[in-house]
C-alpha cells in the first residue's frame, strides 16, 4: 500500500500559502500548518482593540485559513527566539526593519526540526519567486534553502517550476507537472488560481503580515532602541508600539496616550507596570509614562500634553492624577497644552 | 454526564493578551490535558471569541460555554485528542 505522505505548510494566513496547501492537498499529500508567532504579527484584531476598526473582521487569518482548508494549525510561540533575528539579522534589514530573509530561513529551520519531531515528510511555503524585495528573490530562495537546512525538503509549489527539483518531485510523491511557475511581482496568476479553487474570501495585506515592515510601526521601535541602553526587548514593549500616540518629550522620557475608549482600556492593563496619567475632572486619554520625570518641569509639561487630550481641553485647569506603577496617587491641576505649545518633534 | 464533568477544569488566564496568544495558551494546556478534561480560558481580546472556537473546530476539541462579562471572555473547552 502507498505510503501517505505529509508535509507540514507555513501558514500566513495570506493568500499565497493558502493556494501553496491547496495545490499539494490536490495531490493527496496530507497537509498541516505551522504558524510561527514572533510578536510582530498584523493581525486584524489586534486592531479589535480600537472601537473604530470594530466594523472590521476579527478573526485569525492563519486559523481561518487553516479552517477553509480543512487542516490542523499548531501556532508556536517564538517570541523568545525571534528577538536574535531582529537583532543581529545576518542579513541585514530591508526598507524597514524587516529582517525578512533571515526571518523565512529561521522560519523553515524550525519547520525542519518539527517535522523531524513530528515524522512528516516535507515543507511547502507560499513563497512566489520575484514576490518581495528580499526573502523571495530567485537569488535568495536557494539562501533560505541552504541555511534553513530545508535543503531539496522544501517545495514552493507556486513557483516550483522556476527552482530545482525538490526531493519530494523525484521521488513521486509529487508530480512536477501539476506544481506552478508563477514569478514576479503580479498578483494576477494566484487571483486566478484562487478562482480556480474556489477562494472568494482571503486576505491580502499590504506590505506582507509583518509590522516590521511597516514604516510607522519601524520608526517607533527604531525610537525606543534609541532611547533605551540596550536594544533587548519584551513583548510588552513590541505591543506598546501599536497603541497610542508616542510623544518623545526626552530620551529618558516617553509619553503613550490613548487614541479612545478601546485602547484607553487595554493600557489600564499596563498601570502596575508603568507610572500613569489619568484625568479626574473631565473624561479623557489615559497615558502611560515609559521612563521618568527628572523635574517638575517635565511632570508638568506631561500633565499639560495629557490635559490635551481630554475634553477639558478649552477649561482653564484640568485634574489629573499622576498613578506609580505601585498604585500611589497624587492629584495634580493643570492648564491643558497649547496646540501650538505642542512640539511637532515629539510626535514618533 | 460523563465522569469528567467532575473533575476540576484547568484555568488558564489570558487576559492582557493578543491574539493569537490566548490561543497559543489555549492550545499548550490542551497539550497537557486528556480527552474529557475541560480548559476555561479567561482573555480580554475579543478576537478570543472567534479564534478559540475556530481553533477548537479545527482540533476537534468542544466549546462547551463562551461567557462575557466586565470585557472578559470566558470560553470552556472539552478536550478531545480522539481523532
Amino acid at each position: 500500500m502507498k505510503q501517505q505522505r505529509k508535509a507540514v505548510a507555513l501558514i500566513s494566513g495570506g493568500l499565497d500559502s493558502m493556494l501553496a496547501v491547496k495545490v499539494i492537498q490536490e495531490q493527496g499529500i496530507h497537509v498541516e500548518g505551522i504558524n510561527f508567532f514572533t510578536g510582530f504579527c498584523v493581525e486584524g484584531h489586534t486592531h479589535a482593540v480600537r472601537k473604530k476598526h470594530q466594523d472590521k473582521q476579527k478573526r485569525n487569518n492563519a486559523l481561518w485559513v487553516a479552517e477553509q482548508l480543512g487542516i490542523k494549525l499548531h501556532i508556536v510561540d517564538v517570541v523568545e527566539e525571534y528577538k536574535d533575528i531582529l537583532l543581529n539579522p545576518a542579513h541585514g534589514y530591508g526598507k524597514n526593519v524587516n529582517p525578512c530573509l533571515d526571518c523565512k530561513t529561521f522560519m523553515v529551520k524550525k519547520a525542519v526540526q518539527w517535522i523531524k519531531e513530528h515524522n512528516f515528510d516535507f515543507i511547502i511555503t507560499g513563497e512566489v519567486v520575484g514576490q518581495r524585495p528580499m526573502s523571495q528573490r530567485r537569488e535568495t530562495m536557494p539562501v533560505v534553502a541552504k541555511e534553513s537546512g530545508g535543503n531539496d525538503l522544501l517545495v514552493r509549489p507556486l513557483s516550483a517550476k522556476q527552482l530545482p527539483e525538490t526531493l519530494p518531485e523525484r521521488e513521486g510523491w509529487l508530480d512536477r507537472e501539476k506544481l506552478y511557475d508563477f514569478s514576479g511581482r503580479t498578483r494576477k496568476p494566484q487571483m486566478a488560481l484562487a478562482a480556480k479553487f474556489g477562494f472568494k474570501d482571503y486576505a491580502q495585506p499590504a506590505g506582507g503580515c509583518c509590522m516590521l515592515t511597516d514604516e510607522n510601526y519601524a520608526i517607533k521601535l527604531q525610537d525606543m532602541w534609541h532611547n533605551r541602553p540596550s536594544r533587548d526587548y519584551e513583548l510588552d514593549d513590541i505591543i506598546m508600539l501599536k497603541m497610542g500616540r508616542h510623544f518623545r518629550l526626552a530620551p529618558h522620557l516617553k509619553l503613550i496616550i490613548g487614541r479612545e475608549e478601546g485602547e484607553n482600556r487595554f493600557m489600564q492593563g499596563y498601570k502596575n507596570q508603568f507610572m500613569s496619567i489619568y484625568p479626574t475632572s473631565h473624561p479623557g486619554a489615559l497615558c502611560l509614562v515609559d521612563g521618568e520625570f527628572k523635574s517638575d518641569e517635565e511632570r508638568d509639561q506631561a500633565l499639560a500634553l495629557v490635559a490635551r487630550y481630554s475634553q477639558g481641553k478649552n477649561d482653564p485647569q484640568v485634574k489629573l492624577v499622576i498613578r506609580q506603577s505601585t498604585g500611589e496617587e497624587q492629584e495634580y491641576s493643570i492648564s491643558p497644552m497649547l496646540p501650538d505649545d505642542i512640539n511637532k518633534d515629539w510626535l514618533i | 454526564m460523563s465522569a469528567d464533568q467532575h473533575k476540576e477544569p484547568c484555568y488558564v488566564d489570558a487576559r492582557r493578551l493578543l491574539c493569537p496568544l490566548p490561543v497559543i495558551r489555549a492550545q499548550d494546556a490542551v497539550a497537557k490535558l486528556s480527552t474529557g478534561d475541560r480548559l476555561v480560558v479567561t482573555s480580554t481580546d475579543p478576537g478570543a471569541k472567534a479564534d478559540i472556537p475556530a481553533w477548537c473546530r479545527i482540533n476537534g476539541h468542544e466549546v462547551l460555554d463562551i461567557v462575557e462579562q466586565d470585557n472578559e471572555i470566558i470560553i470552556t473547552v472539552q478536550v478531545n485528542h480522539e481523532q
